[in-house]
């Protein structure tokens, strides 16, 4: 009975976490801010969503951790990916932004 | 130095295998040892650099150790960019920082480049050799010291123990 408490107490925390997601990517200003919210509070989200399935039914754990290992390994790969191609396709920085260490290195290479 | 490579992929290959499969019956087990030893023929030069040496006690506990430590710190961040997205005035200070890292061998860059997109509010935009350019959603520090300390520094520590 306990495990299917805590299956779902997880299920809530990913649905939660998969909504903040989604509320980011409305909010923030510019792709790379929105790709923060928009891969990351989702990794977490989905990673607890497996977890919760696991601990509903116990005998689908060992795989549901698998599914969750390989969410871990592949997201950071796509989230560079989306980052980079965009950086490189010229998708400018929100005005807010700070600085630009990136920018200041390719100038300063191309010089 | 090639058998302990060829160890270590039918090793690794072998327990994917049976979390995968998550069985115990005898059938399943020499099905797996079987294909394991066979891709391991072909791929271990490329699955691994180091082999066997890959797998000192300390090491095991470091990387297992690991675990929970990224898991705490992507936690913590995930409420921080939550607070950040939640609040009527969004006080975000993006801005894209250059850090250097410690790490020398390419399966280290990767676990630091990895540990840090998975950390919300960092994320690795581009790689250069050993310098990492990282969108970060609320910039503290801007020089290349203070963000190397706070971004991949807290990473390295426990990162520099398993692997390099």
């Amino acid at each position: 009975m306990w495990n299917v408490i805590v299956g779902e107490i997880l299920l809530v925390i990913g649905a939660i976490f998969l909504f903040l997601g989604s509320l980011g990517i409305f909010r923030l200003p510019d792709v790379y801010n929105r790709l923060q919210a928009g891969t990351k509070c989702t990794t977490l989200g989905a990673f607890s969503t497996v977890l919760g399935v696991g601990f509903i039914e116990p005998h689908w754990m060992v795989k549901s951790l698998l599914v969750g290992v390989f969410l871990l390994l592949t997201n950071p790969v796509s989230a560079h990916a989306i980052g980079r191609a965009s950086y490189r396709i010229g998708v400018k920085l929100w005005k807010g932004s700070v600085v630009d260490k990136l920018g200041e290195y390719r100038e300063g290479k191309n010089a | 130095m090639k058998v302990s490579k060829w160890l270590y992929t039918v090793l690794v290959l072998l327990l994917l295998w049976l979390f995968l499969t998550g069985s115990t019956s005898m059938e399943e087990v020499i099905a797996g040892i079987v294909v394991s030893v066979l891709i391991a023929l072909f791929a271990s030069d490329i699955f691994t650099e180091k082999g066997l040496k890959n797998l000192t006690p300390k090491k095991i506990v470091c990387a297992i150790l690991y675990i929970p430590y990224l898991f705490w710190e992507m936690i913590k961040a995930n409420l921080d960019v939550a607070y950040r997205v939640l609040h009527p005035k969004m006080p975000i200070r993006p801005g894209i920082v250059m850090v250097k890292t410690r790490m020398k061998s390419d399966l280290g860059k990767l676990m630091v480049a990895s540990s840090i997109t998975l950390t919300p509010g960092t994320f690795t935009l581009e790689v250069d050799g050993d310098t990492f350019f990282i969108h970060w959603i609320n910039v503290k520090a801007e020089d290349v010291e203070g963000a190397s300390e706070q971004i991949p520094g807290k990473f390295e520590k426990c990162l520099l123990r398993f692997l390099d």
